[in-house]
């Protein structure tokens, strides 16, 4: 890092975003400085937490079967996300995806077959081979290779625009700033997840209770400057990929482990005992996706999931070890829930079911009649001890709210200016492209379109 | 936790919270057999472990992959605990027991037993060779090493101490195989055993998932997979040129001394080649390699058999170039003096790895053929 001279390209973020437009840019022969504000060790953002990328593809590919079509996974966004997308932004990350793979193996990135229990991928999601920081290391090296200079615990604490331009940054490394010269800048710093005074700021209270899947260095900071200079914001600062997690995992960087499986095979109560939502309303990733704000609406924003000895061991194994009773009321006991309470809200379930044939594949016919909420699938009698329970938390791995930017990544004004230099890829910009919900594997397909986009683009304005 | 002589309940332990994780990840999946066969558990026993612990090559690709590495708050470092079981391994199958205690301090044991065995050599050709014979060029047609140390001597120590070290070596492999109640008979099933060999003998683990070892460091290479099949088969051509050898003396009568262009010693010449530039390979990487992935109280097992080796074949080439002249009495003397020291601690050394790694690859392909527990989508 060199505060003498100006480079061509400043880009903020060192996860698979920023890495991508350091990349792309790098080759089209511009001067490129990274600057990541974490150690080395965590650099990649929440890139080091991903898995695969939902990639579209005509016919079978090395890794991927059958066929997924542009159509099929737009219908699978726009379900996802209820229409809250820009359709023009999205169908271009849908559309480049099937273009990344070979740029990405040319990288170094390796690919593997889907990973065990996630069949039901194999089609739509290219797995890493070995994970995303794999996949990070393998950027990395690539960066190196090329003579992308990497500043790492390099924090950028402000932006100065002139007139919707990017003229400098200044950066924090080991406690002094510096000002950083470039000619164009691509922010991909991710979301504010991390932030956990902003996030309060936006969920109220309920915020205390959220765990943070994923780095804890994605404070926000270059997304609230940018917002304060007029950039024009995308989503909301309570949108997020949130899922519902092991109370029990860490406040920050638990990743994919944290995760708890056994929702639909049991029933999920609250903190008063009741059931709040059908556990069996579809398939993991919808599932997935929409228990983290549903926990998060509950009192004290905790659940519990609860199964008996009939399911145990038929979903991924979790991280952390069930607790585990001989009765509903001893578990009950455990975890510090109303006895009575819990004892009833189970023979009400048990109750209600009607007869149907068990088969966790597929949207089978066991379900509840006339309870509320109704499990719709999946629903079996909790009779067969011992009992065991996952205490659940809202996890949220990132945040929506974002700047907005055009199709060639280059960041849009409130005043409805279009920033020249100035280019947005990754969870910064995601928001376009994912007004709420989430869809497995779309952020890697995200950061990798813009990333490439932003890239391109900002070594087209600097070379003219 | 390497600054504390673990234990085996401690590691075992240990293992098993990293492997509850590594389960509930399964990001490296692609890397190895490790992972495949970990997930086919819910829950991880200590034979388990020590059958995982054995499967791993120790590549390094799943450090580097790993998202809970060090720093990271749950301080996974899959490669380093799997290591630190693999010598538990080594002591609890050791036979007879008495013996598991030379893996404790296994650099310091090798180099005893090194030690006696050259003074015993040495002592043993003092005392019953006249010195006048010791110190006198011997040409081929003189029959050179048997006049210094008779054919029937060598092949009577010799002879036993094989004997000693191959029902040494079986009763651990057995012991090995046998403690989670594995039957005896599935170590001769055809199909696996067939496809353990395959793997052992490119040793197609020792990749990182197709493109090298991240070892010595994070950039993948071929190089420890390269140095070690040096070792290795050079190691398989000594083997075989002492067989040869055998077959030559007893069904041809043919005898020692052979010639230069003789398959024994086209062999031995071959495999002292591979013994001297695969050692000092492996070793070279050594010195090299990432911290993070080793077992530091490991380092003497490890340098001890390389050593051991590079030395056997060192002083077995000079031999061959030096046959004729006046130094052969005494270089034939220490070099015994090695091939002893390596017989002697073959079951009792970093040699082992081998019986063990190729056990859990044969489990690793019986499993294979039983149905995956079902574990539903998620």
């Amino acid at each position: 890092m060199d505060p003498a001279r100006t480079y061509d390209l400043l880009v903020v973020g060192g996860g698979n975003a920023a890495l991508c437009a350091a990349i792309t840019a790098r080759r089209s022969g511009l001067a490129v400085l990274l600057v990541e504000s974490a150690p080395i060790h965590f650099r990649g953002g929440n890139s080091r937490h991903t898995r695969n990328m939902r990639t579209m593809h005509a016919g079978p590919l090395d890794v991927l079967t059958g066929e997924y079509s542009e159509e099929e996974y737009w219908q699978d966004l726009l379900k996802v996300t209820g229409g809250l997308t820009d359709e023009r932004l999205a169908r271009m990350a849908i559309r480049e995806t099937e273009r990344h793979l070979p740029w990405m193996k040319q990288h170094g990135v390796r690919f593997q077959a889907p990973l065990g229990g996630t069949l039901h991928l194999a089609r739509t999601n290219a797995f890493f081979l070995g994970g995303g920081k794999a996949l990070v290391n393998a950027y990395y090296a690539a960066a190196d290779a090329l003579g992308i200079e990497v500043s790492y615990d390099t924090e950028v604490v402000e932006i100065a625009l002139r007139d919707a331009r990017f003229t400098s940054a200044t950066v924090r490394r080991k406690g002094a700033l510096h000002e950083i010269r470039a000619r164009a800048l691509v922010v991909a710093s991710g979301g504010f997840e991390s932030n956990l005074a902003w996030l309060r700021e936006a969920w109220g209270p309920p915020a205390d209770n959220f765990i943070v899947r994923g780095t804890p260095y994605n404070m926000g900071t270059v997304l609230k400057l940018l917002l304060a200079k007029g950039a024009r914001q995308v989503s909301d600062p309570m949108q997020g990929h949130c899922v519902a997690i092991d109370a029990r995992s860490p406040r920050f960087d638990g990743g994919i482990v944290t995760r708890v499986d056994a929702l639909s095979l049991g029933i999920v109560v609250n903190r008063n005992a009741q059931r709040f939502y059908d556990e069996g309303e579809d398939f993991w990733p919808k599932r997935y996706a929409i228990w983290g704000r549903l926990v998060a609406a509950e009192p004290d924003q905790i659940a519990f999931s609860i199964i008996d000895h009939k399911s145990m061991g038929k979903f991924m194994p979790p991280v952390f070890p069930p607790v585990k009773a001989g009765s509903i009321g001893e578990l009950a006991t455990l975890l510090a829930l109303d006895p009575a309470a819990l004892e009833a809200t189970v023979a009400r379930f048990n109750a209600a079911l009607r007869p149907g044939t068990f088969d966790h594949t597929i949207l089978d016919d066991c379900a509840t009649e006339g309870l509320t909420p109704p499990k719709t699938h999946w629903a079996r009698a909790i009779d067969a001890p011992p009992y065991y329970a996952y205490p659940l938390r809202p996890g949220i791995t990132f945040t929506y709210l974002g700047v907005a930017i055009d199709d060639k990544a280059r960041m849009l004004m409130r005043d409805g200016k279009t920033a020249q230099n100035i280019f947005a890829a990754g969870e910064i910009m995601a928001g376009n492209v994912l007004g709420k919900g989430y869809l497995a594997g779309i952020g890697m397909a995200i950061g990798t379109t813009f990333g490439r986009i932003a890239g391109a683009e900002a070594a087209r304005h600097v070379r003219g | 936790m390497s600054a504390v002589k673990p234990r085996l309940e401690e590691l075992v332990e240990e293992a098993q919270r990293v492997l509850a994780i590594c389960n509930a990840c399964r990001y490296c999946e692609g890397y190895c057999a490790v992972f495949p066969a970990l997930e086919r558990r819910l829950s991880f026993d200590e034979h388990d472990v020590h059958y995982l612990a054995n499967l791993c090559h120790n590549c390094g690709a799943c450090l580097y992959a790993c998202q809970y590495a060090p720093p990271h708050e749950f301080q996974l470092n899959f490669p380093r605990v799997l290591a630190q079981v693999r010598k538990e391994t080594y002591k609890k199958y050791a036979w007879p027991r008495a013996f598991a205690a030379a893996f404790e301090r296994n650099g310091v044991a090798v180099s005893l037993a090194t030690g006696a065995s050259l003074a015993l050599a040495l002592l043993f050709t003092a005392l019953t060779v006249d010195p006048s014979r010791l110190f006198s060029a011997w040409s081929d047609a003189h029959g050179s090493f048997y006049a210094v140390i008779p054919h029937e001597a060598m092949v009577t120590s010799f002879g036993l101490l094989s004997l000693f070290v191959v029902v040494a070596l079986v009763m651990s492999l057995t012991g090995f195989w046998a403690a989670p109640g594995e039957d005896t008979a599935g170590l001769a099933q055809p199909q696996p055993l067939a496809a353990a060999t395959w793997d052992a003998a490119g040793l197609r683990y020792l990749d990182g998932g197709g493109d090298g070892c991240t070892y010595p460091d994070a950039r993948p290479s071929f190089a420890r997979r390269n140095f070690h099949h040096l070792t290795s088969y050079g190691f398989m051509l000594c083997f075989a040129a002492t067989s040869v050898a055998t077959i030559y003396h007893y069904v041809f009568a043919w005898k020692a001394p052979y010639p230069f262009y003789s398959l024994p010693v086209i062999l031995g010449t071959l495999g002292g080649i591979g013994l001297l530039a695969g050692p000092l390979g492996l070793l070279w990487l050594r010195v090299r390699r990432d911290p993070e992935l080793a077992d530091a109280s490991q380092t003497g097992m490890d340098v001890g058999f390389i050593a051991l080796l590079f030395f056997v074949s060192l002083t077995g080439l000079a031999l061959l170039i030096l046959r004729e002249t006046r130094a052969m009495g005494t270089l034939l003397a220490v070099h015994l003096g090695f091939v002893l020291a390596l017989f002697v601690t073959l079951p009792y050394g970093k040699f082992v790895h081998a019986l063990y790694r190729f056990a859990a690859l044969a489990r690793f392909h019986i499993e294979r053929r039983r149905p995956l527990p079902e574990i539903g989508t998620e």
